[in-house]
């Protein structure tokens, strides 16, 4: 005890200085010295508050000091460094032995190194250490840490160090102490702090007020904790569904339009992927410094590989069945097999990375448990573009006019002249880009392999399905319910059982209500 | 006129079975409810005050019609005016805002469901011919034969020698006795729609509906039509729905003309086709 | 024309393709010794078996698609499910000679479970385990079945339930806490009815019993397709709104025959299990009922035959295409898929009908 209010007390008294070097003799009194002379030279050490005796005592810890002759030396990589000056001695003397280190010095390694990372110049270092000793603190780090707290002028790291205080003042037999430090404790929102409160809520706290705090300081905290849990799966419902609403827009459009379930949307969808994997490949390769701006070419090139893709399809195969739902659909998985079995051929069966540009990664952190990613937040924003972008397609362009028209009464429309052919490829067309721009957006978020579409297209089925046909609003209430309701049975079943439950709600809801959420009126499920 | 009718209490139908539009077993037993139309008056349909409405639309307009039985009575109009309308209210298709539809003196139509009107003997015949194209005419008239329809009896089903005959007289009766094996969808659009009034005799109605039974025939095929709708009235009752005034002129007695959802004249067609208010609103001058 | 279905020359061919299994087969498996050109080896036996139950299927699935018109793609279920009835015999039948030397199965030491889990119950006999096979898939069958018929659920709609409901109850097989042996699922069998499995006259037997089955069902469909029902079937695959009108209720028709379906594929599943000598989850993939509704469309729907030889031209392609060039196998399947409901609605059958008649 005595000994640490001494180390704080020298540490308080030091200045942080420039690099100067360590003394030799309390180096070498370190490395060859009996228990308590070497003990007294790791406090000389911290009390030097010259930032090399942190690495010196890191050195030693980690068993890469040894001794040459009189020398002391740090080796790291056959390289070697004077211990106490720092300077590289070249060459490696042959003659060496290990500086060993016993447990009781390690202890001492240990505070002593904390210590000196609470104390340290370095802002980051500083920050670091608190965190660790948010995770629970010995006891003995007490008065290192309300001289920290003294001395720290960082208002983040002082409110992170005073919740560490307060976490040891917890176990102080002042009974004013405690309750002070609960009253701190009750804003925290973190599950550690929530932990080392617990014991305090019990029926084994003596003092009944400290009791009543504590319980009193957990309610809150759960609250918080509770909330932000809500807004990290509202959150991740609302990314699923959006991905979901990406995946399942085209399909609905040419479900909508031509009766077509067309089984290799999950294709297109791969198509769009590796689409950008080739583009950021190129990237790599002939513009480097650009590589952040890859995805202003992927997007329009996925759009694009995709929806011609598609168009070939169309002319090719799908046009011939037009009228048969049916054949068209297993007609469309044959080509989906095809598709599969040429990725695979032209890339390899195996995964491709596809990596994110800088501003997609990371996250935005709401509390100590839950980030939200930037890479999710950005794909929001580009499923709502994209919808946007449809919705005034459809609503405002002549090609958008057309396709309406021919949805509802396909008769009718070729009899006013509408070219219905050319409507139909154009619009597979536009649909298989979107399941190409899916396919892009897929590709930031998770991997990149031939079967990356199989495991969307049921989703994407259940979407339609459940949406009904016809009109957006349904395909975009379909997605983001669906989002929700796979999170939330999630997070309360696990991933397996939540895709069980919202597959078997699907087919119940279906046949309640078969033609889907929001059908236009009077269209059945069969036309 | 005929009396008001009584109305008779609900058949109360299987719970399971609740939500669907099907016939209760009951029904598909091939009972219908035959032992209990009335027709004491003579009177086999009854519509009085029917009013439908879709939308704001008033497609029926407080329309009132009586057929008697036996009777073979044409229906004219001009398009809008309300004739499939009625139809849809006589078979249950579609439910009147307001008025009362009997089937002879007991039978409310406005309660019953469209299959459960079609056991009780209203046989409606569409427009545009829905037989089955891959069976042959023979196939078409065993499947519509009024028996026994659950699947147990299906199963081990073989056709007696009186259902042959019966099946044989009926294509005698529409002239298909020579194409009774070949499949159904290679008879003209003529033949087509004789096979379908076929097999709605097949079933053995009191009543049936005809919405525009000519439409797409020949010369022939239309007087041949006119023939067998003929000899069909007296023992059957038929309410054909047309615009060829030539083929009606041929078959009619007694002819209802329908303006804006009401009756606007009604008589035999020299009347009819005189009177000014027709000529005006469809006949033309 | 539907009531005369098969003339007399179709009942010599239906006795020859029962000689050949019931005969030839055995003789030169079992007599014909292993040197000889002749001989048909075990693995022929297997695969034979095999095929034999994938015919089945094939016919199942005309019942339901050629002549109701209903697009099942999720018939793989069915037999999965029928294969794990079975299966669950089986592995109690290995008795204790697991890698364990316990009488359990292995998966379910492995798994530290120290007693059967409920739908365990009665495993051990056959009997029971025969029931399974017929009540399990004709259940499911029947609950699906009543509440999408009902709702009127058709066309594409249907199909694509189908397909989320096998995909569901594969990622159910999946987990381990299900008791169905996790994604390895069942394999290892050693006896049936206490007689080793793995001897020829075993193999023999059970593709002899395959082969009865086969032609049973198709004796089975040929009378119901015969009949009046399948006339009426029929008429609800062409227009089922008029059917309607004419008083049946359709809801019973397609309810019967999907339930039969749906046993035939589950007693298929059964007889492929010991032949095969696994079953696991990916036997309800998605991709495994789409495929049986190609052996259905290139054989030609709506005729009984036409599945059963165009199960066997695409498994035999498959067989050889997996050995000789692996790869191209998924671009000829794909390209069957495409070519067949282009240019042959009728499949292959319908072909030998146009040809005939030129």
């Amino acid at each position: 005890m005595l000994r640490w209010m001494l180390i704080a007390l020298l540490i308080a008294l030091c200045a942080p200085g420039a690099a100067r070097a360590l003394d030799a003799a309390t180096v070498g009194k370190l490395a060859t010295g009996d228990g308590d002379e070497r003990a007294a030279a790791v406090a000389a050490l911290v009390a030097s508050g010259d930032p090399r005796a942190l690495e010196v005592l890191k050195a030693l810890s980690d068993g890469e000091m040894q001794t040459a002759g009189n020398r002391v030396l740090i080796v790291k990589d056959d390289k070697a460094v004077d211990a106490a000056s720092g300077e590289a001695v070249t060459p490696l003397p042959e003659s060496r032995d290990d500086v060993i280190v016993n447990n009781r010095l390690r202890g001492e390694l240990d505070r002593a190194k904390a210590g000196l990372r609470l104390m340290s110049h370095d802002r980051e270092v500083r920050r670091a250490a608190v965190k660790e000793l948010e995770g629970g603190a010995d006891d003995d780090m007490r008065p290192l840490v309300k001289q920290a707290l003294a001395a720290e002028t960082d208002p983040d790291i002082r409110a992170s160090l005073a919740l560490v205080s307060a976490q040891l003042d917890l176990k102080s037999t002042d009974k004013a102490a405690r309750i002070a430090a609960v009253k701190l404790l009750a804003g925290s929102s973190s599950s550690a702090v929530k932990t080392t409160l617990i014991p305090l809520a019990d029926k084994a706290e003596p003092d009944a007020e400290v009791r009543a705090q504590a319980k009193e300081a957990l309610k809150l905290i759960e609250s918080r904790l509770a909330r932000a849990q809500m807004v990290g799966l509202a959150f991740s419902g609302v990314s699923l569904g959006s991905i979901l609403l990406l995946a399942a827009l085209g399909l609905a459009i040419t479900y909508g339009l031509m009766g077509v379930i067309n089984m290799a949307h999950g294709e297109l969808i791969m198509i769009g992927a590796y689409t950008t994997y080739v583009v950021q490949n190129l990237f790599r390769a002939h513009a480097p410094g650009a590589f952040d701006w890859y995805l202003a070419m992927a997007v329009p090139a996925s759009f694009c590989v995709s929806a011609l893709v598609g168009m070939a399809l169309e002319r090719s195969v799908i046009r011939w069945l037009y009228g048969r739902p049916l054949e068209t659909l297993l007609a469309t998985w044959g080509i989906s097999l095809m598709l599969i079995q040429g990725v695979r051929t032209i890339f390899g069966a195996q995964n491709v990375q596809v990596e994110n540009p800088a501003f997609m990664s990371g996250g935005i952190e709401i509390l100590a448990d839950v980030v939200l990613p930037y890479s999710r937040i950005v794909i929001i924003g580009f499923a709502a573009v994209v919808l946007l972008g449809m919705g005034l397609m459809l609503a405002r362009t002549r090609l958008g006019l057309f396709v309406r028209g021919v949805t509802q009464n396909r008769a009718m429309a070729a009899c006013v002249g509408v070219p219905t052919a050319r409507v139909d490829t154009w619009a597979f067309g536009l649909g298989s880009g979107l399941a190409g721009l899916a396919g892009c957006a897929l590709s930031q978020i998770g991997n990149v392999g031939p079967d990356l579409g199989q495991s969307y297209i049921i989703d994407s089925f259940m979407v339609v399905v459940l949406g009904g046909v016809g009109q957006l609003a349904g395909t975009v209430y379909a997605a983001l319910g669906l989002g929700f309701a796979n999170k939330l049975l999630e997070d309360w079943s696990g991933a397996v059982l939540a895709k069980i439950a919202v597959l078997v709600f699907i087919i119940v809801f279906i046949q309640k209500r078969p033609q889907g959420m929001f059908a236009l009126k009077g269209r059945a499920v069969e036309s | 006129m005929a009396e008001p009718p009584a109305v008779i209490p609900e058949r109360p139908r299987r719970w399971w079975l609740k939500r669907s539009t099907q016939p209760s077993s009951d029904a598909s037993y091939g009972r219908t409810v035959d032992g209990a139309l009335d027709l004491t008056h003579g009177v086999v349909l009854y519509l009085e005050g029917i009013s439908v409405s879709f939308d704001g639309f008033r497609a029926l307009n407080d329309l009132s019609l009586a057929i008697d039985a036996g009777e073979l009575r044409c229906v004219i109009g001009p398009n809008g005016a309300g004739k499939t309308t009625m139809m849809d209210v006589i078979t249950g298709k579609t439910r009147p805002d307001a008025g009362r539809a009997f089937f002879g003196q007991t039978i409310d139509l406005t309660k019953l469901s469209e299959a459960e009107i079609a056991h009780a003997g209203i046989g409606r015949k569409f427009q545009k011919p829905t037989i089955f194209e891959r069976h042959s005419a023979f196939e078409n008239l065993e499947l519509a034969m009024k028996a026994d329809k659950r699947v147990r009896r299906t199963l081990f089903a073989k056709l007696t020698g009186e259902e042959r005959d019966r099946i044989a007289a009926t294509l005698e009766r529409v002239r298909l006795q020579a194409s009774a094996d070949r499949p159904a969808g290679l008879l003209s659009h003529g033949q087509k729609q004789w096979l379908e009034i076929g097999m709605l005799l097949m079933q053995e109605p009191r009543l049936l509906l005809l919405d525009e039974p000519v439409a797409g025939m020949s010369d022939e095929e239309t007087e041949r039509t006119a023939e067998l709708f003929l000899s069909l009235a007296g023992e059957h009752s038929l309410v054909v729905v047309e615009h060829d005034m030539a083929f009606i002129a041929r078959i009619a007695r007694k002819v209802t003309v329908l303006h804006e959802g009401s009756v606007l004249a009604e008589g035999p067609l020299q009347a009819v086709q005189n009177d000014p208010r027709v000529v005006e609103v469809y006949l033309g001058r | 024309m539907i009531s005369r279905l098969y003339g007399p020359k179709a009942w010599i061919v239906l006795a020859c393709c029962a000689a050949v299994v019931f005969v030839v087969f055995p003789v030169l498996n079992l007599v014909v010794p292993e040197g000889n050109p002749l001989h048909v080896t075990a693995f022929g036996v297997t695969l034979g078996g095999k095929i034999m139950c994938y015919m089945i299927v094939a016919v199942a699935m005309d019942l339901v698609w050629g002549y109701a018109g209903i697009l099942s793609l999720g018939h793989g279920l069915f037999f999965a499910l029928g294969g794990y009835a079975f299966g669950m015999y089986l592995m109690r039948q290995i008795h204790a000679d697991g890698q364990y030397h316990v009488d359990m199965p292995d998966f379910m030491v492995f798994l530290d479970w120290k007693s059967f889990p409920w739908h365990w119950t009665w495993s051990e006999h056959f009997l029971w385990a025969v029931f399974l096979v017929v009540a399990v898939p004709g259940l499911l069958a029947f609950v699906f079945g009543y509440f999408a018929f009902r709702s009127r659920v058709k066309g594409v709609y249907f199909s694509i339930i189908t397909q989320a409901l096998t995909y569901a109850a594969m990622l159910l097989f999946f987990r381990n806490a299900t008791g169905f042996g996790g994604n390895n699922g069942f394999t290892d069998f050693k006896r049936i009815l206490e007689v080793p499995i793995t001897t020829p006259q075993m193999r023999m037997a059970l593709f002899t019993i395959t082969g009865a089955t086969l032609i049973a069902t198709l004796l089975l469909g040929r009378f119901l397709v015969t009949s009046k029902f399948g006339r009426v079937l029929a008429a609800i695959r062409d227009a089922e709104a008029r059917v309607m009108s004419c008083g049946y209720d359709t809801l019973w028709y397609k309810l019967f025959v999907w339930v039969l379906s749906a046993v035939l594929c589950g007693i298929a599943g059964a007889l492929y299990v010991p032949q095969v000598g696994i079953i696991n989850p990916s036997e309800m993939s998605p991709a495994n009922s789409i495929e049986i509704a190609i052996w259905t469309a290139v054989g030609g729907r709506g005729t009984l035959v036409g599945p059963i030889i165009g199960t066997g031209l695409v498994n035999g392609a498959k067989s050889v295409f997996t050995v000789a060039w692996p790869e191209y196998w998924l671009y000829v399947l794909g390209l069957i898929f495409i070519l067949v409901t282009l240019f042959l609605p009728d499949g292959v059958v319908g072909l030998a009908k146009r040809w005939r008649k030129a």
